[in-house]
Protein backbone atom coordinates (compact mmCIF):
# COMPACT_ATOMS: atom_id res chain seq x y z
CA UNK A 1 0.00 0.00 0.00
CA UNK A 2 1.44 3.11 -0.75
CA UNK A 3 1.90 6.03 1.96
CA UNK A 4 -0.92 7.70 0.05
CA UNK A 5 -3.24 5.33 0.48
CA UNK A 6 -2.42 4.31 3.78
CA UNK A 7 -3.06 8.05 4.32
CA UNK A 8 -6.42 8.09 2.38
CA UNK A 9 -7.72 5.02 4.26
CA UNK A 10 -6.64 5.87 7.81
CA UNK A 11 -8.38 9.41 7.64
CA UNK A 12 -11.38 7.69 6.78
CA UNK A 13 -11.66 5.92 9.37
CA UNK A 14 -11.27 8.98 11.98
CA UNK A 15 -13.71 10.00 13.90
CA UNK A 16 -15.08 13.24 13.70
CA UNK A 17 -13.11 14.16 16.23
CA UNK A 18 -9.73 13.36 15.20
CA UNK A 19 -10.69 14.66 12.28
CA UNK A 20 -11.18 18.31 13.38
CA UNK A 21 -8.37 17.80 16.01
CA UNK A 22 -6.04 16.67 13.02
CA UNK A 23 -7.63 19.76 10.80
CA UNK A 24 -7.02 21.87 13.91
CA UNK A 25 -3.14 20.87 14.42
CA UNK A 26 -2.62 21.32 10.68
CA UNK A 27 -4.12 25.18 10.41
CA UNK A 28 -1.94 25.87 13.63
CA UNK A 29 0.81 24.97 11.93
CA UNK A 30 -0.16 27.06 8.73
CA UNK A 31 -0.93 30.19 10.74
CA UNK A 32 2.42 29.73 13.18
CA UNK A 33 0.26 28.79 16.28
CA UNK A 34 1.34 27.30 18.83
CA UNK A 35 -1.50 24.73 20.23
CA UNK A 36 -1.96 24.13 24.02
CA UNK A 37 -3.16 20.18 24.66
CA UNK A 38 -6.98 20.26 22.90
CA UNK A 39 -8.73 19.38 26.41
CA UNK A 40 -12.71 19.40 25.94
CA UNK A 41 -12.75 22.03 28.45
CA UNK A 42 -10.27 24.32 26.52
CA UNK A 43 -11.74 27.97 25.67
CA UNK A 44 -11.93 28.01 21.68
CA UNK A 45 -9.95 31.44 22.78
CA UNK A 46 -7.31 29.98 24.41
CA UNK A 47 -6.65 27.84 21.28
CA UNK A 48 -4.33 30.51 19.92
CA UNK A 49 -6.92 31.01 16.99
CA UNK A 50 -8.53 33.74 15.96
CA UNK A 51 -11.71 34.20 13.83
CA UNK A 52 -10.21 33.86 10.61
CA UNK A 53 -8.32 30.53 11.41
CA UNK A 54 -11.99 29.36 12.70
CA UNK A 55 -13.46 30.55 9.88
CA UNK A 56 -10.88 28.29 7.64
CA UNK A 57 -11.26 25.44 9.84
CA UNK A 58 -15.10 25.19 9.35
CA UNK A 59 -15.02 25.58 5.71
CA UNK A 60 -12.90 22.88 5.22
CA UNK A 61 -14.58 20.25 8.03
CA UNK A 62 -17.84 21.07 5.36
CA UNK A 63 -15.28 20.34 2.48
CA UNK A 64 -14.53 17.09 4.71
CA UNK A 65 -17.58 15.94 6.63
CA UNK A 66 -19.76 17.87 4.29
CA UNK A 67 -21.58 19.45 7.10
CA UNK A 68 -21.28 23.04 8.65
CA UNK A 69 -23.37 23.00 11.65
CA UNK A 70 -23.26 27.08 12.30
CA UNK A 71 -24.81 27.44 9.13
CA UNK A 72 -27.79 24.51 9.14
CA UNK A 73 -29.25 25.91 12.34
CA UNK A 74 -30.16 29.30 12.71
CA UNK A 75 -30.28 29.97 16.61
CA UNK A 76 -27.12 27.87 16.93
CA UNK A 77 -24.82 29.91 19.25
CA UNK A 78 -21.06 29.51 18.83
CA UNK A 79 -19.92 27.02 20.61
CA UNK A 80 -17.13 28.55 23.73
CA UNK A 81 -14.60 25.27 24.53
CA UNK A 82 -13.39 22.73 22.46
CA UNK A 83 -15.75 20.07 24.01
CA UNK A 84 -18.48 22.10 23.06
CA UNK A 85 -17.27 22.75 19.30
CA UNK A 86 -16.74 19.20 18.66
CA UNK A 87 -20.13 17.83 20.01
CA UNK A 88 -21.82 20.46 17.21
CA UNK A 89 -20.40 18.10 14.44
CA UNK A 90 -21.27 15.36 16.25
CA UNK A 91 -24.43 16.07 16.95
CA UNK A 92 -25.38 17.18 13.60
CA UNK A 93 -27.44 14.33 12.11
CA UNK A 94 -26.02 12.62 8.67
CA UNK B 1 -17.38 67.97 -44.06
CA UNK B 2 -17.84 67.40 -47.56
CA UNK B 3 -19.20 63.44 -48.33
CA UNK B 4 -15.43 62.71 -49.49
CA UNK B 5 -14.19 62.90 -46.69
CA UNK B 6 -15.93 59.98 -45.23
CA UNK B 7 -14.19 56.77 -45.24
CA UNK B 8 -16.44 54.05 -44.86
CA UNK B 9 -15.06 49.98 -44.76
CA UNK B 10 -15.77 49.76 -48.73
CA UNK B 11 -13.48 52.59 -49.48
CA UNK B 12 -10.74 50.77 -47.48
CA UNK B 13 -11.29 47.50 -50.00
CA UNK B 14 -9.59 47.44 -52.67
CA UNK B 15 -9.84 45.04 -55.55
CA UNK B 16 -5.87 45.39 -56.28
CA UNK B 17 -4.96 43.39 -53.05
CA UNK B 18 -5.16 39.64 -54.53
CA UNK B 19 -5.90 36.36 -52.72
CA UNK B 20 -7.45 37.52 -49.30
CA UNK B 21 -10.24 36.10 -47.97
CA UNK B 22 -12.31 36.02 -45.32
CA UNK B 23 -13.51 32.15 -43.63
CA UNK B 24 -15.15 30.37 -41.04
CA UNK B 25 -15.35 26.22 -40.75
CA UNK B 26 -17.74 26.10 -43.51
CA UNK B 27 -17.13 28.46 -46.29
CA UNK B 28 -14.42 30.84 -47.44
CA UNK B 29 -15.58 34.44 -49.10
CA UNK B 30 -13.09 36.78 -51.21
CA UNK B 31 -12.33 39.67 -49.35
CA UNK B 32 -10.29 40.90 -52.38
CA UNK B 33 -13.93 40.90 -54.63
CA UNK B 34 -16.07 41.44 -51.42
CA UNK B 35 -17.33 44.56 -52.54
CA UNK B 36 -19.70 42.75 -55.24
CA UNK B 37 -20.94 40.47 -52.75
CA UNK B 38 -24.38 41.07 -50.53
CA UNK B 39 -26.52 39.28 -47.61
CA UNK B 40 -29.04 41.42 -48.20
CA UNK B 41 -30.59 40.01 -51.23
CA UNK B 42 -30.35 43.39 -52.93
CA UNK B 43 -32.05 45.44 -50.09
CA UNK B 44 -29.13 47.81 -49.23
CA UNK B 45 -31.38 50.57 -50.30
CA UNK B 46 -34.01 50.41 -48.16
CA UNK B 47 -31.90 50.76 -45.23
CA UNK B 48 -30.39 53.94 -46.44
CA UNK B 49 -30.56 56.12 -43.35
CA UNK B 50 -31.96 53.64 -41.10
CA UNK B 51 -31.09 52.51 -37.67
CA UNK B 52 -30.39 48.94 -38.38
CA UNK B 53 -30.02 46.49 -35.49
CA UNK B 54 -27.54 43.80 -36.83
CA UNK B 55 -28.40 40.52 -35.57
CA UNK B 56 -27.31 37.53 -37.33
CA UNK B 57 -25.64 34.79 -35.88
CA UNK B 58 -23.71 33.66 -38.08
CA UNK B 59 -20.42 36.14 -38.34
CA UNK B 60 -19.21 35.51 -41.98
CA UNK B 61 -22.23 36.79 -43.45
CA UNK B 62 -22.28 39.66 -40.33
CA UNK B 63 -19.18 40.60 -41.43
CA UNK B 64 -19.84 40.96 -45.48
CA UNK B 65 -23.40 42.56 -44.64
CA UNK B 66 -21.14 45.33 -41.95
CA UNK B 67 -19.04 46.14 -45.28
CA UNK B 68 -22.57 46.58 -47.13
CA UNK B 69 -23.74 48.51 -44.34
CA UNK B 70 -21.22 51.08 -42.99
CA UNK B 71 -21.47 54.48 -44.65
CA UNK B 72 -25.06 53.59 -45.84
CA UNK B 73 -27.41 53.69 -42.76
CA UNK B 74 -27.39 55.96 -40.39
CA UNK B 75 -26.15 54.14 -37.14
CA UNK B 76 -26.09 49.88 -36.75
CA UNK B 77 -25.85 47.89 -33.64
CA UNK B 78 -24.06 45.33 -33.39
CA UNK B 79 -25.50 42.50 -31.84
CA UNK B 80 -23.04 39.53 -30.28
CA UNK B 81 -24.72 36.07 -30.78
CA UNK B 82 -25.21 35.19 -26.87
CA UNK B 83 -27.10 38.23 -26.63
CA UNK B 84 -30.36 38.13 -24.34
CA UNK B 85 -33.31 38.15 -26.95
CA UNK B 86 -35.20 39.17 -23.92
CA UNK B 87 -32.93 42.57 -23.99
CA UNK B 88 -34.36 43.54 -27.83
CA UNK B 89 -37.17 45.59 -27.21
CA UNK B 90 -35.09 47.82 -24.88
CA UNK B 91 -32.04 48.32 -27.00
CA UNK B 92 -34.38 49.06 -29.96
CA UNK B 93 -36.00 51.93 -27.94
CA UNK B 94 -32.65 53.09 -26.25
CA UNK B 95 -31.03 53.01 -29.89
CA UNK B 96 -34.22 54.41 -32.26
CA UNK B 97 -33.52 51.31 -34.10
CA UNK B 98 -36.13 51.34 -36.81
CA UNK B 99 -34.59 48.54 -39.33
CA UNK B 100 -33.26 45.09 -38.19
CA UNK B 101 -31.37 42.59 -39.93
CA UNK B 102 -31.89 39.03 -39.02
CA UNK B 103 -31.50 35.55 -40.34
CA UNK B 104 -34.86 34.49 -38.62
CA UNK B 105 -37.16 36.29 -39.93
CA UNK B 106 -40.41 34.65 -38.58
CA UNK B 107 -39.30 36.09 -35.01
CA UNK B 108 -39.59 39.52 -36.15
CA UNK B 109 -42.47 39.30 -38.62
CA UNK B 110 -45.25 40.55 -35.94
CA UNK B 111 -43.13 42.70 -33.30
CA UNK B 112 -40.20 45.25 -33.36
CA UNK B 113 -39.14 47.45 -36.65
CA UNK B 114 -41.21 47.84 -39.43
CA UNK B 115 -38.10 47.00 -42.02
CA UNK B 116 -37.43 43.37 -41.28
CA UNK B 117 -34.14 42.51 -44.38
CA UNK B 118 -33.69 38.75 -44.15
CA UNK B 119 -29.61 37.62 -44.10
CA UNK B 120 -28.59 35.20 -46.44
CA UNK B 121 -25.22 33.26 -47.51
CA UNK B 122 -23.40 35.94 -49.57
CA UNK B 123 -24.36 36.35 -53.18
CA UNK B 124 -22.78 38.26 -56.47
CA UNK B 125 -24.81 41.73 -55.83
CA UNK B 126 -26.18 43.29 -59.10
CA UNK B 127 -24.30 46.58 -58.33
CA UNK B 128 -22.14 48.28 -56.01
CA UNK B 129 -23.09 51.03 -53.46
CA UNK B 130 -21.83 53.98 -52.21
CA UNK B 131 -20.57 55.84 -49.19
CA UNK B 132 -23.44 58.05 -48.27
CA UNK B 133 -22.52 59.22 -44.35
CA UNK B 134 -20.21 58.41 -41.65
CA UNK B 135 -22.70 55.63 -40.28
CA UNK B 136 -22.66 55.54 -36.18
CA UNK B 137 -21.04 52.14 -34.95
CA UNK B 138 -23.21 51.06 -31.68
CA UNK B 139 -21.80 48.38 -29.48
CA UNK B 140 -22.56 46.47 -26.60
CA UNK B 141 -20.95 46.22 -23.32
CA UNK B 142 -20.02 42.69 -22.11
CA UNK B 143 -21.24 43.14 -18.24
CA UNK B 144 -22.44 40.35 -16.51
CA UNK B 145 -26.12 40.83 -15.75
CA UNK B 146 -29.13 42.82 -16.80
CA UNK B 147 -29.54 44.78 -20.33
CA UNK B 148 -25.86 45.78 -21.59
CA UNK B 149 -25.32 49.29 -22.36
CA UNK B 150 -25.09 50.96 -25.90
CA UNK B 151 -21.54 52.46 -26.58
CA UNK B 152 -21.19 54.41 -29.60
CA UNK B 153 -18.18 54.89 -31.90
CA UNK B 154 -17.48 55.99 -35.05
CA UNK B 155 -15.56 53.89 -37.78
CA UNK B 156 -12.75 56.73 -37.89
CA UNK B 157 -12.28 56.04 -33.81
CA UNK B 158 -12.39 52.31 -34.26
CA UNK B 159 -9.89 52.22 -36.55
CA UNK B 160 -7.45 54.93 -34.86
CA UNK B 161 -4.96 52.38 -33.96
CA UNK B 162 -4.91 50.75 -37.21
CA UNK B 163 -4.60 53.97 -39.17
CA UNK B 164 -1.42 54.57 -36.47
CA UNK B 165 0.04 51.31 -37.58
CA UNK B 166 -0.25 51.91 -40.81
CA UNK B 167 -1.00 49.12 -43.60
CA UNK B 168 0.67 46.06 -42.90
CA UNK B 169 4.11 46.14 -44.98
CA UNK B 170 5.60 42.72 -46.74
CA UNK B 171 3.48 39.44 -46.72
CA UNK B 172 0.22 39.97 -46.09
CA UNK B 173 -0.97 39.03 -42.62
CA UNK B 174 -3.63 36.13 -41.64
CA UNK B 175 -5.52 37.41 -38.84
CA UNK B 176 -7.45 35.24 -36.23
CA UNK B 177 -8.88 35.75 -33.19
CA UNK B 178 -10.87 33.90 -30.49
CA UNK B 179 -13.42 36.67 -29.97
CA UNK B 180 -16.74 37.26 -31.63
CA UNK B 181 -16.38 39.97 -34.24
CA UNK B 182 -19.12 41.74 -32.47
CA UNK B 183 -17.37 41.93 -29.49
CA UNK B 184 -14.90 45.03 -29.11
CA UNK B 185 -11.62 42.96 -29.44
CA UNK B 186 -13.03 40.99 -32.42
CA UNK B 187 -14.36 43.98 -34.32
CA UNK B 188 -10.30 45.52 -33.55
CA UNK B 189 -9.11 42.29 -35.53
CA UNK B 190 -11.90 42.33 -38.20
CA UNK B 191 -10.90 45.93 -39.32
CA UNK B 192 -7.44 45.45 -39.30
CA UNK B 193 -8.00 42.60 -41.44
CA UNK B 194 -10.09 44.79 -43.73
CA UNK B 195 -8.02 48.01 -43.32
CA UNK B 196 -4.42 46.82 -42.76
CA UNK B 197 -4.90 44.11 -45.50
CA UNK B 198 -4.73 40.45 -45.72
CA UNK B 199 -7.06 37.84 -44.85
CA UNK B 200 -9.04 36.43 -41.65
CA UNK B 201 -10.50 32.99 -40.10
CA UNK B 202 -13.34 33.33 -38.06
CA UNK B 203 -13.94 31.06 -35.22
CA UNK B 204 -17.03 28.58 -35.22
CA UNK B 205 -19.60 27.98 -32.05
CA UNK B 206 -19.04 25.02 -30.35
CA UNK B 207 -15.98 23.69 -32.63
CA UNK B 208 -13.80 21.87 -30.42
CA UNK B 209 -10.74 24.23 -29.70
CA UNK B 210 -8.04 21.17 -31.70
CA UNK B 211 -10.25 21.72 -34.84
CA UNK B 212 -10.10 25.37 -34.48
CA UNK B 213 -6.10 25.42 -34.12
CA UNK B 214 -6.02 22.48 -37.32
CA UNK B 215 -8.23 25.73 -38.97
CA UNK B 216 -5.62 28.35 -37.92
CA UNK B 217 -2.94 25.92 -38.90
CA UNK B 218 -3.74 25.50 -42.40
CA UNK B 219 -4.68 28.88 -43.23
CA UNK B 220 -1.20 30.45 -42.46
CA UNK B 221 -2.62 32.78 -39.33
CA UNK B 222 0.48 34.77 -38.29
CA UNK B 223 -1.45 37.45 -35.85
CA UNK B 224 -3.98 36.17 -33.58
CA UNK B 225 -5.83 37.75 -30.26
CA UNK B 226 -7.80 36.32 -27.27
CA UNK B 227 -8.13 36.94 -23.62
CA UNK B 228 -5.78 35.23 -20.98
CA UNK B 229 -8.36 32.71 -20.12
CA UNK B 230 -8.83 31.69 -24.24
CA UNK B 231 -4.86 31.38 -24.71
CA UNK B 232 -5.06 29.36 -21.03
CA UNK B 233 -7.54 26.82 -22.59
CA UNK B 234 -5.47 26.51 -25.92
CA UNK B 235 -2.54 26.15 -23.78
CA UNK B 236 -4.49 23.31 -21.72
CA UNK B 237 -6.13 21.65 -24.83
CA UNK B 238 -2.36 20.30 -26.03
CA UNK B 239 -3.07 20.90 -29.52
CA UNK B 240 -0.87 24.46 -29.89
CA UNK B 241 1.53 22.15 -31.24
CA UNK B 242 2.52 22.57 -34.81
CA UNK B 243 0.91 26.23 -34.91
CA UNK B 244 3.16 29.09 -35.33
CA UNK B 245 1.98 32.66 -35.08
CA UNK B 246 4.16 35.48 -35.54
CA UNK B 247 2.17 37.82 -32.90
CA UNK B 248 0.01 36.59 -29.91
CA UNK B 249 -1.96 39.61 -28.58
CA UNK B 250 -4.06 39.12 -25.05
CA UNK B 251 -6.56 41.53 -24.20
CA UNK B 252 -9.97 41.99 -22.29
CA UNK B 253 -8.37 40.15 -18.83
CA UNK B 254 -5.20 40.54 -16.75
CA UNK B 255 -2.38 39.04 -18.34
CA UNK B 256 -0.47 37.43 -15.77
CA UNK B 257 3.09 37.05 -16.05
CA UNK B 258 2.56 32.94 -16.14
CA UNK B 259 0.08 33.08 -18.87
CA UNK B 260 2.62 35.56 -20.85
CA UNK B 261 5.57 33.14 -19.99
CA UNK B 262 3.51 30.03 -20.80
CA UNK B 263 2.97 31.29 -24.66
CA UNK B 264 6.22 32.22 -24.91
CA UNK B 265 7.45 28.89 -24.19
CA UNK B 266 3.99 27.36 -26.47
CA UNK B 267 5.21 29.92 -29.55
CA UNK B 268 8.88 30.53 -29.03
CA UNK B 269 8.88 32.32 -32.29
CA UNK B 270 6.13 34.51 -31.33
CA UNK B 271 6.59 38.19 -30.40
CA UNK B 272 3.86 37.94 -27.00
CA UNK B 273 2.24 40.97 -26.25
CA UNK B 274 -0.86 42.71 -24.15
CA UNK B 275 -3.02 45.32 -24.78
CA UNK B 276 -5.19 47.33 -22.95
CA UNK B 277 -8.80 48.17 -24.98
CA UNK B 278 -12.31 48.10 -23.43
CA UNK B 279 -15.57 48.75 -25.33
CA UNK B 280 -15.84 52.43 -24.00
CA UNK B 281 -12.12 53.39 -23.87
CA UNK B 282 -11.25 51.81 -27.18
CA UNK B 283 -7.54 50.69 -27.32
CA UNK B 284 -5.42 52.31 -24.92
CA UNK B 285 -2.15 50.90 -25.52
CA UNK B 286 -0.01 47.52 -25.61
CA UNK B 287 2.79 45.97 -23.99
CA UNK B 288 5.33 44.59 -25.31
CA UNK B 289 8.49 43.63 -23.03
CA UNK B 290 7.30 40.35 -22.00
CA UNK B 291 6.45 41.55 -18.57
CA UNK B 292 2.42 41.69 -17.21
CA UNK B 293 1.80 45.16 -15.63
CA UNK B 294 2.94 48.27 -18.04
CA UNK B 295 5.65 50.64 -17.49
CA UNK B 296 4.77 53.61 -14.75
CA UNK B 297 5.54 56.35 -17.65
CA UNK B 298 2.65 55.76 -19.70
CA UNK B 299 0.37 57.62 -17.09
CA UNK B 300 1.13 60.96 -17.91
CA UNK B 301 2.33 61.75 -20.64
CA UNK B 302 0.39 61.76 -23.90
CA UNK B 303 1.67 59.01 -26.19
CA UNK B 304 0.01 57.94 -29.64
CA UNK B 305 -2.89 60.40 -28.82
CA UNK B 306 -3.54 58.39 -25.79
CA UNK B 307 -3.57 60.22 -22.24
CA UNK B 308 -4.11 58.09 -19.15
CA UNK B 309 -4.33 59.05 -15.41
CA UNK B 310 -4.79 56.94 -12.29
CA UNK B 311 -7.58 58.16 -9.75
CA UNK B 312 -9.20 56.56 -7.05
CA UNK B 313 -7.07 53.39 -8.40
CA UNK B 314 -8.75 53.09 -11.57
CA UNK B 315 -6.90 53.62 -14.44
CA UNK B 316 -8.69 56.61 -16.75
CA UNK B 317 -8.19 57.30 -20.36
CA UNK B 318 -8.92 59.96 -22.68
CA UNK B 319 -8.04 59.45 -26.55
CA UNK B 320 -9.85 60.11 -29.90
CA UNK B 321 -10.62 56.06 -29.81
CA UNK B 322 -12.63 56.16 -27.05
CA UNK B 323 -16.31 56.05 -27.50
CA UNK B 324 -18.59 59.17 -27.62
CA UNK B 325 -21.37 58.42 -25.45
CA UNK B 326 -23.64 56.00 -24.37
CA UNK B 327 -26.81 55.86 -25.96
CA UNK B 328 -30.47 55.50 -24.57
CA UNK B 329 -32.83 57.07 -22.15
CA UNK B 330 -31.09 56.58 -18.64
CA UNK B 331 -27.44 56.63 -20.79
CA UNK B 332 -24.94 57.72 -18.33
CA UNK B 333 -22.18 60.15 -19.13
CA UNK B 334 -19.48 58.08 -20.69
CA UNK B 335 -16.52 60.79 -19.88
CA UNK B 336 -15.72 63.05 -16.52
CA UNK B 337 -15.50 66.89 -17.61
CA UNK B 338 -12.12 65.62 -19.07
CA UNK B 339 -13.09 64.06 -21.13
CA UNK B 340 -11.54 60.63 -19.24
CA UNK B 341 -13.52 57.59 -19.24
CA UNK B 342 -13.09 55.31 -16.20
CA UNK B 343 -12.21 51.91 -17.19
CA UNK B 344 -13.46 50.16 -13.87
CA UNK B 345 -9.38 48.58 -13.93
CA UNK B 346 -7.91 48.85 -10.53
CA UNK B 347 -4.21 49.48 -10.92
CA UNK B 348 -1.68 49.77 -8.34
CA UNK B 349 2.15 51.13 -8.22
CA UNK B 350 4.88 49.11 -7.17
CA UNK B 351 8.11 49.99 -8.64
CA UNK B 352 8.10 51.68 -11.67
CA UNK B 353 5.28 49.57 -13.28
CA UNK B 354 1.75 49.41 -13.07
CA UNK B 355 -0.18 46.11 -11.86
CA UNK B 356 -3.86 45.47 -12.93
CA UNK B 357 -5.46 43.95 -9.55
CA UNK B 358 -8.80 43.59 -10.47
CA UNK B 359 -12.25 45.34 -11.61
CA UNK B 360 -13.55 47.52 -9.52
CA UNK B 361 -16.99 45.62 -9.13
CA UNK B 362 -15.44 42.58 -8.65
CA UNK B 363 -14.36 43.14 -5.40
CA UNK B 364 -15.00 40.02 -2.94
CA UNK B 365 -15.81 41.75 0.50
CA UNK B 366 -14.18 39.62 3.47
CA UNK B 367 -15.10 40.33 6.37
CA UNK B 368 -15.10 44.33 5.80
CA UNK B 369 -11.80 43.89 3.74
CA UNK B 370 -11.65 44.13 0.14
CA UNK B 371 -9.97 41.54 -1.77
CA UNK B 372 -9.63 41.56 -5.71
CA UNK B 373 -10.11 37.87 -7.05
CA UNK B 374 -7.03 38.54 -9.53
CA UNK B 375 -4.61 39.53 -7.24
CA UNK B 376 -5.11 35.95 -5.09
CA UNK B 377 -5.27 34.26 -8.43
CA UNK B 378 -1.64 36.01 -10.14
CA UNK B 379 -0.06 34.27 -7.23
CA UNK B 380 -1.33 30.69 -7.26
CA UNK B 381 -1.13 31.09 -11.54
CA UNK B 382 2.77 31.38 -11.20
CA UNK B 383 3.23 28.20 -9.63
CA UNK B 384 4.17 26.08 -12.58
CA UNK B 385 2.06 23.38 -11.52
CA UNK B 386 -1.12 25.38 -12.14
CA UNK B 387 -2.85 26.09 -15.70
CA UNK B 388 -5.45 28.32 -14.33
CA UNK B 389 -7.25 29.43 -10.99
CA UNK B 390 -10.21 31.21 -9.85
CA UNK B 391 -10.52 32.65 -6.46
CA UNK B 392 -14.40 33.82 -5.16
CA UNK B 393 -15.60 34.06 -2.19
CA UNK B 394 -17.32 31.49 -0.04
CA UNK B 395 -19.90 32.26 2.91
CA UNK B 396 -18.75 31.59 6.28
CA UNK B 397 -20.95 31.66 9.77
CA UNK B 398 -17.36 33.10 11.03
CA UNK B 399 -16.45 35.85 9.23
CA UNK B 400 -19.46 36.24 6.60
CA UNK B 401 -16.92 35.10 3.77
CA UNK B 402 -13.69 33.40 2.75
CA UNK B 403 -11.71 33.15 0.02
CA UNK B 404 -11.62 30.16 -1.80
CA UNK B 405 -9.35 29.19 -4.68
CA UNK B 406 -10.51 26.54 -7.74
CA UNK B 407 -7.49 25.66 -9.45
CA UNK B 408 -7.03 23.42 -12.53
CA UNK B 409 -3.62 21.59 -12.79
CA UNK B 410 -1.33 21.74 -15.56
CA UNK B 411 -1.16 18.79 -17.79
CA UNK B 412 1.42 16.58 -17.20
CA UNK B 413 0.64 17.06 -13.05
CA UNK B 414 -0.15 14.07 -11.01
CA UNK B 415 -3.37 14.14 -8.90
CA UNK B 416 -1.44 12.21 -6.79
CA UNK B 417 0.75 15.06 -6.14
CA UNK B 418 -2.41 17.51 -4.27
CA UNK B 419 -1.80 17.51 -1.28
CA UNK B 420 2.05 18.87 -2.18
CA UNK B 421 0.91 21.24 -4.29
CA UNK B 422 -1.63 22.46 -1.73
CA UNK B 423 0.57 23.14 0.85
CA UNK B 424 3.09 24.81 -1.66
CA UNK B 425 0.40 27.17 -3.00
CA UNK B 426 -1.02 28.13 0.34
CA UNK B 427 2.82 28.42 1.58
CA UNK B 428 3.51 30.93 -1.12
CA UNK B 429 0.01 32.83 -0.41
CA UNK B 430 0.76 32.97 2.93
CA UNK B 431 4.27 34.82 2.14
CA UNK B 432 2.85 37.22 -0.30
CA UNK B 433 -0.75 37.92 0.52
CA UNK B 434 -2.48 39.54 3.40
CA UNK B 435 -3.75 36.97 6.26
CA UNK B 436 -7.73 37.50 4.86
CA UNK B 437 -6.69 37.13 1.03
CA UNK B 438 -5.08 33.33 1.85
CA UNK B 439 -7.64 30.91 0.40
CA UNK B 440 -8.96 28.91 3.36
CA UNK B 441 -9.68 25.96 1.09
CA UNK B 442 -8.10 24.96 -2.67
CA UNK B 443 -10.16 22.94 -4.43
CA UNK B 444 -8.65 20.85 -7.69
CA UNK B 445 -11.08 20.86 -10.28
CA UNK B 446 -11.03 19.99 -14.27
CA UNK B 447 -12.53 22.55 -15.81
CA UNK B 448 -13.66 26.51 -15.09
CA UNK B 449 -16.66 27.83 -16.98
CA UNK B 450 -15.81 31.00 -19.25
CA UNK B 451 -18.31 34.17 -20.24
CA UNK B 452 -19.68 34.36 -24.00
CA UNK B 453 -16.97 37.21 -24.10
CA UNK B 454 -14.30 34.67 -23.15
CA UNK B 455 -13.68 36.08 -19.47
CA UNK B 456 -13.51 33.84 -16.41
CA UNK B 457 -16.81 33.77 -14.94
CA UNK B 458 -17.41 35.45 -11.72
CA UNK B 459 -20.50 34.49 -9.79
CA UNK B 460 -20.46 36.09 -7.01
CA UNK B 461 -18.65 39.46 -8.38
Amino acid sequence: MSPDNFFQKAKESMSIRLRIISEMQRIAGEQQVTLPPLDDDLSLHETGFDSLGFAILVARLEDDLGIDPFTISEDASFPLTVGEFIRAYENVPA
Amino acid sequence: MSPREVFALRDYLSPDLKGRDISDARQVVSLTNILGDTCLGGRLGELSGRSVLLAVADQLISAVAMTEIDGVAERMLLCPPDLNTDHFQTLIEDADIDAVITDQPARWADSGPALVVTARAPERAEAGAKTERATEWLMLTSGTSGVPKIVSHTLEGLTGAIIADGPARGTLPVWATFYDIRRYGGLQIFLRAIIGGGSMVLTEPGEPIADYVTRLHARGVTRISGTPSHWRKLLMSGSASGFSPRYVRLSGEIADQAVLDGLSRAFPAASIGHAYASTEAGVGFAVNDGLEGFPATMVGESRDGVDMKVEDGSLRIRSVRTAHAYVGRHAPALTDSEGFVDTGDMVELRGDRYYFVGRRGGIINIGGLKVHPEEIEAVINRHAEVRMSRARSRRSPITGAVVVADVILADGCDSSRGEEIRNKILADCRASLASYKVPATIKFVSSLDMTAAGKLARYDA
